[in-house]
């Protein structure tokens, strides 16, 4: 572990072991606020912010955290951050504030933030455990992107707000699609990037535990 | 490391930590708070100028506010203009609250649910102060999870509608957060608030296909949300609310 490099630590989780791809982690925020760009660009910095910066206060702290009230220690450390941003955007980003609503605050929820300042930033020191919380955090905010992209653009025919497919409604001829508009079209979206990420990377296929059979039928004796 | 795991040290560590955070939490928040303010500020009036028709998407805000709005402080009850707060600065969610400035709402007259009501009111006018073309009044009540607030807009006649709008809302999203939504906005347009002669208010939300100029189709699956929304227009509109303010519109329409 130790003979991590910087570009490891930030660059692996973006794609090679990516928190919502490979660890399928952090998915529900990711179906609430991807339907336009600049919402998912929002939201993605927001926790790159947050994770970094809990990781590197745990990181801090780490030799003094009692392990009975680690979870908790963390916890704590992750809600302030999180309100912090909060308050941040409130004040800088209102409007965005007010599109992302609630799901600023449910970045404590989000089992990226947690999982990395359990898993890494509690045996690492505080520089690389940022990094590694930069490295997840933009690892989250890629998928973001991408599958903001894909709904902004087939949804509402526009990227980042400017029209790029004129929707019929004014007098184009692009019909947008509704469903993307909808929450469960990202859940396609994530699973396509899934699948062409382990199309790819073969590696991140996981071995099949058990196989699944078609549906046993209860046997029927031939009676004579 | 055991020497963690005693309850002196586990006490201590999350003192500390309690502290440090709290500190960091609440300096956000003081130090934040005037920007935020000014945000709520400027959010407020751009949903005033949404409400008039006059919003478009990147004018500068303040500049047009302060162009066509005239905020006026009005006493509810005689429905009088008075120089007694400036219209600027006035604040009536604060004067709702101070014994002084308010009065308890109780049984049949709190249809709105808002508990208090303030004895002065900002009323915002669009066009001539003495004769505006657009009468732009703040209301509240209880929708179905909270309060809601918002701003309701009236043509210089004080009867025909133009248009409603809440800025802030718990309602649930898809269903009464569909109050939110331009083509139910629209539906307001051009309805009627009082039948002619008397100060009661007729306009109403009305489930599956409203007919004629007092009424408005309800919410879809949002029936608490409408009747919110309808008891809270009842309540403003009435002679606890804007009525008596009102009255004096309608008096000069039909002399003209």
């Amino acid at each position: 572990m130790a003979a991590e490099s910087v570009k490891d630590v930030v660059l692996s989780p973006v794609f090679k072991n990516n928190p919502i791809a490979l660890q399928v982690l952090g998915i529900c925020s990711a179906l609430a606020v991807t339907n336009s760009m600049s919402v998912s660009l929002v939201m993605g910095l927001a926790v790159i912010a947050v994770t970094a910066c809990s990781n590197l206060f745990v990181s801090l702290i780490r030799q003094h955290i009692p392990s009975s009230i680690r979870i908790i220690v963390q916890m704590t450390i992750i809600a302030s951050l999180v309100i912090v941003v909060d308050q941040v955007l409130k004040a800088y980003a209102y409007e965005m504030s007010k599109q992302l609503s609630v799901f600023v605050g449910l970045i404590i929820t989000n089992c990226i933030v947690m999982g990395r300042a359990e898993a890494y930033a509690m045996q690492n020191g505080p520089v690389m455990s940022f990094l590694d919380g930069v490295g997840n955090g933009l690892g989250y905010a890629v998928i973001l992107l991408i599958v903001g992209f894909v709904r902004e653009l087939f949804g509402s025919g526009s990227v980042f707000g400017f029209t790029v497919l004129t929707p019929v409604q004014d007098g184009g001829w692009y019909v947008p699609n509704g469903l993307m508009l909808l929450p469960p079209s990202a859940f396609f979206v994530i699973g396509l990037i899934i699948w062409v990420l382990r199309s790819v990377r073969t590696e991140q296929v996981e071995k099949t535990e058990y196989r699944i059979v078609a549906n046993s039928k209860a046997k029927i004796k031939e009676s004579v | 490391m055991a020497s963690n795991n005693s309850i002196k040290k586990t006490l201590t560590v999350a003192l500390a930590l309690c502290i440090v955070c709290s500190v960091v939490v609440s300096t956000a928040a003081v130090v934040l708070r005037p920007k935020q303010q000014q945000n709520q500020e400027l959010d407020r009036k751009s949903n005033i100028l949404q409400v008039a028709d006059l919003y478009e998407p990147g004018m500068d805000i303040e500049e047009a506010f302060s162009e066509y709005i005239t905020p006026r402080v009005i006493e509810l009850e005689s429905g009088d203009y008075t120089d007694r707060f400036d219209p600027e600065s006035f604040d009536q969610f604060e004067a709702a609250q101070d014994p002084a400035t308010s009065r308890t709402l109780s049984g049949e007259e709190d249809r709105a649910g808002i508990g208090r009501e303030e004895m002065y009111s900002t009323v915002y006018l669009v066009g001539d102060p003495e004769d505006p073309e657009q009468i732009i009044l703040p209301i509240r009540g209880q929708g179905l999870w909270g309060l809601m607030r918002g701003f309701f807009a009236l043509e210089g006649d004080g009867n025909t509608i133009i248009g409603l709008s809440y800025y802030s809302h718990a309602e649930t999203p898809g269903l009464g957060g569909e109050v939110d939504n331009p083509r139910w906005k629209s539906k307001w347009e051009g309805k009627e608030v009082y039948a002619d002669g008397d100060m009661d208010p007729e306009i109403s939300l009305v489930k599956g296909g409203a007919e004629g100029e007092y009424e408005v189709d309800a919410l879809s699956g949002a029936t608490l949300t409408s009747r919110g929304v309808t008891n809270m227009l009842h309540f403003w509109l009435s002679e606890s609310g804007f009525g008596p303010y009102l009255a004096r519109f309608h008096g000069n329409s039909e002399g003209a």
